[in-house]
């Protein structure tokens, strides 16, 4: 039977995002599994540039607008003076993975005790979707409008990949808003995050691939089964680094 | 009681006195004594130390420790204060406190490490966008910079803005005796993120700018009405008044002596705080002045302009404002002695 979900109450704000984009389902995500954890009332967002942004006209709670791609340097300040306090930066991957990769990665490599989310949906939606640094090879947008050529603008970044593989962080994991099965896995990855920085494992950092079908020029559905069918085949999803406890 | 200690040290110490808890930055001469020494000692009373991987990611660290209401500072210079202007104007913005020191080098671009006053006009007028104005205090020496940054923690947190120590090279890298503050406790001011959104902000999108821009103008003015500060001496009498600050403001003091010894009647306002510019002191200034002289320490003069905007405020006549930019370094008393002779004779021509 059909179970009915709580809103959490630090999101019971209608939101602004497009019509089909993921961005609600994620914070939703979030806040729930905060209220779960008892944290919804101890908690502290670093919020990014772009789509992210609108995180902010959604949640009742501490929230930062951080400058563009800066959230995992400003969440490293947080934390440093917060200890016992959730930290989260919540970013698109234009913010964490172009104009921030230096922050993201850095926070990373330091190995700094609060979660990264980063809703990767392969263009720069708040600009009208332009090419990112997640954009897949051969993906038409408004600044590679013959498709990506990756000879000359690089390949995709698998930041999850890239952290569990060089880093020492405490979990990295990607999950998508596709399906309720991918939706309650993707809790379940948020959950862990959260759960090892609670338990100061170190870093955690959740990517989560989300349609953008007002950029991409697809409906709702095809959007979904654009990632389904598409990205997932260049941006696997599951864990790359699970937490040691567990 | 003093004791001898470097400017960079006597800084970093009295940062964590004045109970600073968080640090982050990324070294660069002539300021990287600073980073050393809170490296260690902001460890040993509980508080934050991070070395950024850029001065991009340090400014923002501190946004982040500023954020949660917590003391937090960094320094830097030249072009590592270029890179912190985005967060700088971002830090007012969010109406948070937060110390900047500028230990301040000579050059454009990646610069030298000269000493020098270059920074002038950067950090009275706000480096980054926007049309904000932090509050910059410049020593004229080590006991000076140790209190004015106390001074810069409390005026940063009382007008929830950005406070700029513009210290000097040489500054930082001198000895002299500094008597340290005593041990403050840390506090976490009530503005701060608690994680309980006990301080509720107004979010992005339902901000007014055309209130802001009022509420903007009347910070700036009180700020400007209770906060200049200055030293001057002999301005009743002076038939020419210099303007300097920090070390060459303390060496025209030493100059004026000597030119006051030989007959002349000069005075000088030295400005503690570059912004608010001290244009108060001006009002004591002998009604029949011939000249206000500026000593500055960068290539082209910058603190003119601020000299001439405050003798225009307050004179009906136009009285002559002269520059006297030494490029770097502390200028010697001989040689702005010299330099006033030559202003007396019309050899240098006034600025405005």
């Amino acid at each position: 039977m059909a179970k009915a979900r709580k809103i959490p109450q630090i999101a019971a704000k209608p939101s602004t995002f497009c019509p089909g984009c993921g961005h609600g389902v994620a914070i939703r995500l979030i806040g729930e599994c905060l209220e779960e954890m008892g944290d919804d009332k101890n908690v502290m967002f670093g919020i990014g540039v772009g789509c992210s942004s609108l995180l902010g006209g959604v949640l009742d709670t501490d929230r930062l607008h951080c400058l563009h791609g800066r959230a995992s340097a400003v969440c490293t300040g947080m934390k440093r003076v917060s200890q016992d306090q959730m930290v989260i930066s919540y970013q698109g991957d234009g913010d964490a993975y172009s104009i921030g990769l230096a922050e993201t990665t850095s926070a990373a490599y330091r190995n700094e005790n609060f979660t990264v989310i980063v809703v990767n949906n392969t263009n720069y939606g708040m600009t009208g979707g332009q090419m990112s640094n997640t954009t897949l090879p051969g993906q038409k947008t408004t600044t590679s409008v013959k498709g990506r050529d990756c000879t000359t603008t690089g390949t995709p970044i698998k930041f999850p990949e890239l952290v569990a593989s060089q880093f020492a962080p405490a979990y990295a994991a990607r999950g998508s808003v596709t399906s309720p099965k991918n939706i309650n896995t993707l809790k379940r990855y948020i959950r862990e995050a959260l759960e090892a920085q609670k338990n100061n494992e170190g870093y955690s950092v959740v990517e989560i691939l989300s349609p953008c079908p007002t950029n991409w020029g697809m409906t709702p559905l095809k959007s979904m089964d654009h990632i389904d069918n598409e990205i997932v085949k260049f941006f696997p999803m599951g864990e790359f680094k699970t937490r040691e406890a567990n | 009681m003093a004791e001898m200690i470097k400017g960079n040290h006597a800084l970093a110490e009295a940062a964590v006195r004045y109970g600073a808890r968080l640090y982050a930055g990324y070294p660069i001469t002539p300021s990287t004594e600073i980073m050393e020494y809170i490296s260690w000692r902001m460890p040993e009373v509980g508080g934050a130390f991070v070395q950024a991987e850029s001065e991009i990611a340090g400014i923002n660290m501190v946004i982040g420790g500023a954020a949660c209401g917590v003391r937090s500072f960094t320094a830097s210079s030249g072009p590592g204060i270029s890179l912190k202007q985005e967060g700088i104007t971002q830090l007012y913005d969010e109406e948070l406190a937060a110390v900047i020191i500028n230990v301040v080098r000579y050059g454009n671009g990646i610069g030298t490490l000269f000493s020098a006053q270059c920074d002038y006009h950067r950090e009275t007028r706000g480096g980054g966008n926007g049309d904000y104005r932090p509050i910059v205090l410049c020593p004229e020496s080590i006991q000076e910079a140790v209190d004015l940054l106390g001074t810069a923690f409390d005026l940063s947190e009382k007008y929830r803005t950005v406070a700029i120590l513009m210290t000097e090279g040489a500054l930082g890298q001198m000895m002299e005796p500094c008597v340290l503050p005593e041990m403050m406790e840390p506090k976490r001011n009530p503005w701060g993120f608690d994680g309980k959104y006990s301080y509720k902000k107004i979010g992005i999108f339902d901000r007014d700018s055309m209130k802001e821009a009022v509420l903007m103008n009347e910070k700036h003015a009180a700020i400007k009405e209770n906060e200049q500060r200055w030293e001057d001496q002999n301005l009743e009498d002076a038939d020419y008044v210099f303007v300097s600050f920090g070390l060459p403001g303390r060496a025209t003091k030493g100059a004026i002596k000597q030119l006051r010894a030989q007959g002349h009647k000069v005075g000088i306002i030295r400005p503690i705080t570059a912004w608010p510019f001290p244009e108060d002191a001006f009002k004591k200034v002998n009604p029949n002045v011939k000249g206000f002289i500026t000593v500055e320490a960068n290539a082209t003069g910058q603190m003119v302009d601020d000299v001439a905007l405050a003798a225009k405020r307050l004179y009906e006549r136009n009285i002559p404002v002269y520059c006297l930019p030494y490029v770097y370094g502390i200028p010697e008393l001989k040689a702005i002695q010299a330099d006033f002779d030559k202003i007396v004779n019309g050899e240098i021509k006034e600025v405005y």
